[in-house]
């Protein structure tokens, strides 16, 4: 049995009388798609504030790489192996494509902040980039500015800077949130072409797209894990379907 | 800010920008001398002083992204140090540059750790009491002149070398100082440090989940812009022979801030332009009226809104058309 990369023991949050996480435990193993899924206001979003470290628990653990993270910055979090993508696409707009992910191939090299070192024609920075843009399939569009690409693309520009970072897990906001049906079926298969590689926390609403890509599917109601298992067992789960998935399902 | 963004400058345009000004500044003196116009030697002397500190404030406000309502103190620290040396007899540069760097850092780094930890009005808010609070400390010096200023007696010497009481070995000091501003500015912006200021001007969010530390960026751009206008100020106490808590009043901060949005943010040669520009319309409008301010205000309120990227982006948007520039 592999030791999880992420494992959330007992997360309590509330915000005054909300609350909005509830004795959530929860664990992802490496190389495993474990995909979130609830309705809106469930506190999946919460949940991943905390697991970045954008949010602290009121009380419950953290581990991270089996290390306790639970009051660590998103800097030492981002150190120690993780790494996200946003609900709201997150990128540096004014900065070529290339550059953004060079950026995230800088943050964990041995001089990140350095004066002396043009960063532009750096090939210590621009191959790896180069390489992480070529999974993601944006490598044509590398000399655009960023904030000229479509939705869909800024969504896989996101995921090439998740993975420049050599992260041991990454955590999925949403990554099909707002685009394009074939544009999410370009974002199901690069998901699917980094399972085994990456431990994944995929929060995703397209119920088709979770259950084709989860090896595990937990369900979040009210802030408590109401069901967990593979995608057969949460699909078939009465509980599951009068919560969440509703009649239709 | 808000609509289209301004015009990307080509690499080519930026190569040749700062080219074109520096040549033209370092002929200007013998134009001048020609022309018989020997005070335009002055007045270039402390636009390109005032460019150095313009350029420097550009490095936070362009590149950083932040709006800092407090940068004459810095010029202020470097302009009183540099008086009160004179005034005690110390006044040679190579004691002054050294003080002037070693106590522009310190106030960099105690006032941008307090202020850096807050965003938008509140950091223009904390700046602004920084620099307020400095602009009282140098009233307060009595025995400095307090509100009155502080006259140099001398300038400061190089080596022992009274080499900057001649007008133009100044002029050309002042333009060397100004060309290595620029040059190790747009070093910084091209370097590793300067994407990930970049970055954190644009998501800070997102710099933070990579991993990066984005107050240690933004204290460390804050602390150097502050050294370099620290030197501005040395070479300005030299230059006026006066120093005065007027030096640090907030209205000079602002006046920074409006050279580096004409001149167009974050180009770093446009500062220098703006800086050139805000001055010799200043100077030109009061030698043509007292009431010059009454024009100068809504000019400087029609160009910010008529011309997106300052002067810099309207550079960019000729050249594009008459030159067939490629992107």
């Amino acid at each position: 049995m592999t030791e999880p990369v992420i494992r959330l023991a007992g997360l309590n949050k509330a915000f005054g009388a909300l609350v909005v996480t509830d004795t959530v435990s929860l664990d992802v193993r490496p190389g495993e798609i474990h995909a979130l899924i609830g309705p809106n206001g469930a506190g999946k979003t919460t949940l991943i504030h905390q697991i970045a470290g954008t949010l602290t628990p009121d009380s419950g653990t953290i581990t991270i790489g089996g290390q306790d993270m639970t009051a660590a910055s998103p800097q030492a979090r981002s150190r120690a192996g993780l790494a996200r993508t946003f609900q709201i696409t997150s990128i540096i707009p004014s900065l070529s494509v290339e550059a953004n992910v060079a950026l995230a191939v800088q943050a964990h090299c041995a001089h990140p902040l350095s004066f002396f070192r043009t960063a532009a024609t750096d090939d210590t920075l621009n191959g790896p980039a180069r390489a992480a843009l070529e999974r993601v399939g944006l490598i044509e569009r590398r000399s655009m500015r960023a904030g000229a690409l479509s939705h869909g693309e800024k969504r896989a520009l996101e995921i090439a800077m998740a993975l420049a970072l050599e992260p041991r897990a990454i955590l999925f906001d949403e990554p099909m949130a707002g685009v394009s049906r074939e544009e999410s079926g370009r974002i199901v298969d690069l998901l699917a072409s980094l399972k085994g590689r990456y431990a994944m926390l995929l929060v995703e609403h397209d119920m088709e797209a979770v259950f084709s890509l989860a090896d595990r599917v937990s369900v979040l109601v009210y802030g408590r894990i109401i069901a967990s298992g593979t995608a057969d067992e949460v699909r078939t789960n009465p509980e599951v379907k009068t919560a969440y998935i509703g009649e239709d399902a | 800010m808000s609509g289209a963004p301004p015009p990307a400058l080509s690499p080519r345009l930026n190569r040749l920008a700062p080219l074109v000004i520096f040549a033209l500044l370092a002929l200007a003196p013998l134009v001048a001398h020609a022309l018989g116009a020997g005070h335009w030697v002055s007045l270039l002397t402390r636009v390109m002083i005032l460019a150095i500190a313009a350029l420097s404030l550009d490095l936070i406000l362009g590149l950083g992204g932040m709006v800092s309502f407090g940068h004459a103190a810095f010029v202020g620290i470097g302009a009183y140090m540099a008086g009160i040396l004179v005034h005690e007899g110390i006044g040679d540069l190579l004691v002054t540059v050294p003080v002037v760097l070693v106590c522009c850092a310190f106030y960099g780094a105690f006032t941008g750790a307090i202020s850096l930890r807050t965003q938008g009005v509140a950091f223009i808010m904390i700046t602004l009491a920084f620099g307020q609070m400095a602009y009282f400390f140098a009233q307060a010096l009595y025995r400095y002149g307090g509100d009155d200023g502080l006259t140099l007696n001398a300038r400061s010497t190089l080596a022992g070398f009274a080499v900057l009481n001649n007008k133009l070995v100044f002029f050309y000091i002042v333009l060397a100082v100004l060309v290595a501003s620029f040059l190790l500015i747009r070093g910084l912006a091209g370097s590793r440090f300067g994407r990930a200021l970049t970055g954190c001007r644009d998501n800070a969010t997102r710099m933070a989940s990579l991993g990066y530390d984005v107050l240690r960026i933004r204290l460390t751009a804050f602390v150097i812009s502050g050294m370099i206008a620290g030197v501005a100020g040395i070479l300005l106490a030299n230059h006026t022979e006066f120093v005065s808590p007027a030096y640090i009043a907030w209205q000079r901060s602002g006046e920074f801030i409006f050279m580096v949005i004409i001149g167009g943010l974050g180009s770093l040669w446009g500062a220098i332009a703006g800086a050139a520009a805000f001055l010799l319309i200043e100077e030109g409008l009061s030698g043509v009226t007292e009431h010059w301010k009454a024009i100068f205000g809504p000019l400087i309120i029609l160009f910010v809104l008529f011309t997106r990227g300052g002067i810099a982006g309207f550079v960019a948007r000729l050249t594009n058309r008459n030159g067939g520039g490629h992107d």
